[in-house]
């Protein structure tokens, strides 16, 4: 095209090309503004929980499945009439899973919604930043599925209602040592997350006490594609299974590279993986692979079995463990709300630290003096892209 | 030796595939002595753009076998796409900045690379979760030689990489239209007084990368089938790694791109299984410094006195 007769021509096309950016940009910009559920904010008849998820990116179904099971919690609690009179709304920001917008997320649902609890995150290095703001803030935090120790270090404000990697990892360990009667594991983490690091260092110890050897541990970055490095030195050694306590996307996308590699060793995983991504993901690669979990569909008891039902009649499918631990956390939340004499930060603290004995679908919860609970661990197997019970592990007492 | 051989065949499927996103760098700088940087967010369409056709063709329900051509098919489509999209790129963010200074079309690059990442994560365009691609291209195990598997995939994978290298490598110096795009980067003015139509080859230029960039994009979703989200930050690294390729063997060097490409594919994965798995992104850069301190033009590079 030539310069001077199409001239205006091209102007044209460079102001409809500016307002189409400016289109695009605009769209970006409302997609950016985080999930909020509509509604006006704090009202003196409601009692505003705020949530801080990854509502998208690589772990996105953590933040989704949160979601579910605290607003199944709090329909349930809103039809049999609220709190002290008033209902409760859950207000959702999105995390996008990166360490440095959990902060950013509580920091908003504090100060500018000015909700009175928060509920959230699921990954460890997340609900450690979130939890120094409601710490800082003085509003207190249940975490429904953080497992590293760290987490409720934070602070008095900060609890949760799962059990710990430190138990999590020593659950794997025993199942690897005397079910799956392995004597060599190699172990791939994550190095980017608290969460992997401690899973990692726990179950590393339990197996070595069971009398195990790690053959090696090798490392990898969150959202990192290629493995084969990795698991070329972990197939030289051998090992009788694999540990990855990452979380399910890049648990998926190493099952696929270890088959490739004709790395045949079982996986062996911890709650990260407990997605329906995973099975997608993952394919006929993660087919038999194992992994601990917080709770299993298939349990008897009458508490999964209602909660089962509830789910079903608003939702397709199966609640994954991180609907159910929501769910006891928004529970455990409201026992709490109704027993504390008034719902500031400290009553509301001190009422959900004597929690004792709750019935909750993941176990009964007690909060020790460490503002953890103390319950058991399932191990599941993937067959046919479905968790499924194989044993259940006790606390150690 | 399994090992050895196991990382050697790595590094050559990922080293190809770096050179094949270099080759859209370098060209784009070889014609406008700028950096493209939504150049890696071509790439990243070129994979997903692949995963929606899959989507839309019912090839990514599970237990679907797509037609044996049916990867390249989506092969070619997904490069033609790209390729607009890379020409329309060119004609409506850099073209108006032809006569601007350099860092008003590099910021505008900048723009356009996350204007891309953002509207990718729309939720009617790729969404926000990664995707299980499905298995295009036929795979099976053809040799395996001391304990390691040559696979199809991965042949077809870097022989198309090889296949459209030399395919550039002839358009470039052997056709007419390659002659003019040396010429235009040779010099853009005196090219516009012998008669080339510079605004015409500079779209071709970015055309052709952009397609490049789109085979590439399959290619790794082919190895690597847990497409992440569109605006993971991994997608930004990898690209980088290709710029660094492009810089290593001479920015404005075709040959060079494809050198670089292989180099930082082999640096990567021998340091990762030989080191420390922990440093791979170490490795890669630092070849970039020591690259720049010692040979600043690159490896293939020249070095040129500025023109004032």
């Amino acid at each position: 095209m030539a310069r001077g007769p199409n001239h205006s021509v091209s102007r044209i096309v460079r102001r409809a090309s500016a307002a189409i950016l400016a289109l695009a940009a605009t769209l970006v910009l409302s997609a950016c503004g985080g999930r909020t559920t509509p509604g006006p904010a704090p009202a003196p008849d409601e009692i505003l929980v705020g949530h801080y998820g990854s509502m998208t990116g690589s772990e996105a179904t953590f933040g989704r499945s949160s979601d579910e099971g605290f607003l199944l919690a709090v329909e349930e609690r809103n039809a049999k009439g609220g709190v002290k009179g008033k209902k409760v709304r859950v207000k959702t920001y999105d995390t996008q899973g990166k360490t440095q917008e959990a902060g950013t997320a509580v920091t908003r649902l504090v100060t500018d919604d000015k909700v009175v609890a928060l509920l959230g995150e699921v990954a460890s290095s997340l609900s450690i930043a979130g939890g120094r703001v409601a710490q800082q803030y003085g509003v207190p935090m249940i975490t429904p599925a953080s497992t590293n120790p760290a987490v409720t270090q934070v602070g008095d404000m900060v609890f949760r209602v799962c059990f710990l990697d430190s138990f999590q990892g020593e659950a794997v360990a025993k199942f690897a040592a005397r079910s799956l009667k392995a004597k060599k594991v190699a172990i791939l983490y994550d190095q980017g997350q608290a969460y992997s690091k401690g899973l990692k260092d726990y179950f590393g110890a339990a197996f070595a006490a069971l009398g195990g050897t790690v053959t090696t541990e090798q490392a990898y970055t969150g959202g990192d594609q290629d493995f084969s490095a990795q698991l070329t030195t972990i197939r030289e050694t051998m090992p009788d299974a694999v540990f990855v306590p990452g979380y399910y996307t890049d648990a998926g996308n190493v099952a696929i590279q270890a088959r490739r590699l004709g790395l045949t060793a079982p996986l062996l995983g911890g709650d990260g993986w407990d997605s329906a991504k995973l099975a997608e993901i993952g394919g006929a690669a993660i087919e038999g692979s194992y992994f601990s979990n917080h709770y299993s569909h298939e349990d008897p008891r009458p508490e999964v079995q209602a909660f089962l039902a509830a789910y079903r009649a608003k939702h397709h499918g199966t609640p994954d463990a991180m609907v159910a631990l929501a769910y006891d956390a928004a529970r455990l939340l409201f026992d709490a709300m109704d027993r504390a004499p008034s719902l500031s930060g400290k009553d509301l603290a001190a009422a959900i630290a004597a929690t004792k004995d709750f019935a909750g679908v993941t176990g009964k919860i007690t909060i020790d003096a460490d503002r953890n609970a103390n319950k058991s661990a399932v191990i599941v197997q993937m067959k046919g892209g479905v968790p499924t019970f194989v044993e259940s592990i006790p606390p150690a007492e | 030796m399994t090992k050895l051989l196991q990382t050697a065949m790595d590094a050559v499927a990922v080293g190809s595939l770096y050179a094949l996103i270099a080759l859209g760098y370098t060209m784009v700088y070889g014609v406008l002595k700028f950096i493209n940087f939504a150049h890696s967010d071509i790439f990243v369409l070129g994979a997903w753009s692949s995963f929606a056709m899959a989507a839309a063709l019912g090839w990514t329900k599970a237990g679907a076998t797509p037609p044996l051509l049916g990867g390249f098919a989506i092969l070619l489509a997904s490069m033609a796409f790209c390729a607009a999209a890379g020409i329309a790129i060119e004609r409506f963010a850099y073209r108006p900045l032809r006569g601007a200074p350099r860092l008003n079309v590099l910021i505008t690059a900048i723009g356009v690379s996350l204007l891309l990442q953002n509207v990718g994560q729309l939720p009617f365009v790729f969404g926000t979760q990664p995707q299980r691609m499905p298995q295009l291209l036929p795979d099976r195990v053809l040799a395996s030689v001391a304990g390691v598997d040559l696979r199809l995939v991965d042949l077809i994978g870097a022989g198309t990489a090889v296949a459209l290298m030399l395919g550039l490598e002839a358009l470039v110096f052997r056709t007419k239209l390659g002659r003019a795009m040396r010429a235009v980067s040779w010099d853009v003015k005196t090219a516009a007084l012998m008669g080339i139509p510079v605004d015409r080859v500079v779209a071709f230029t970015f055309g052709l990368g952009s397609a490049l960039a789109a085979a590439a994009g399959l290619l790794y979703a082919m190895k690597y089938p847990g497409l992440n989200q569109p605006a993971h930050a991994t997608w930004v690294l990898l690209g980088l790694k290709a710029f660094v390729a492009a810089v290593v063997g001479g920015i404005g060097n075709i040959r060079g791109a494809m050198l670089g490409g292989l180099l930082i594919g082999a640096v990567e994965l021998f340091g990762a299984a030989y080191f420390s798995p922990h440093l791979r992104d170490l490795y890669v850069f630092t070849l970039l410094i020591l690259v720049l301190l010692y040979r600043p033009a690159g490896l293939l590079g020249r070095a040129a006195v500025e023109k004032v």
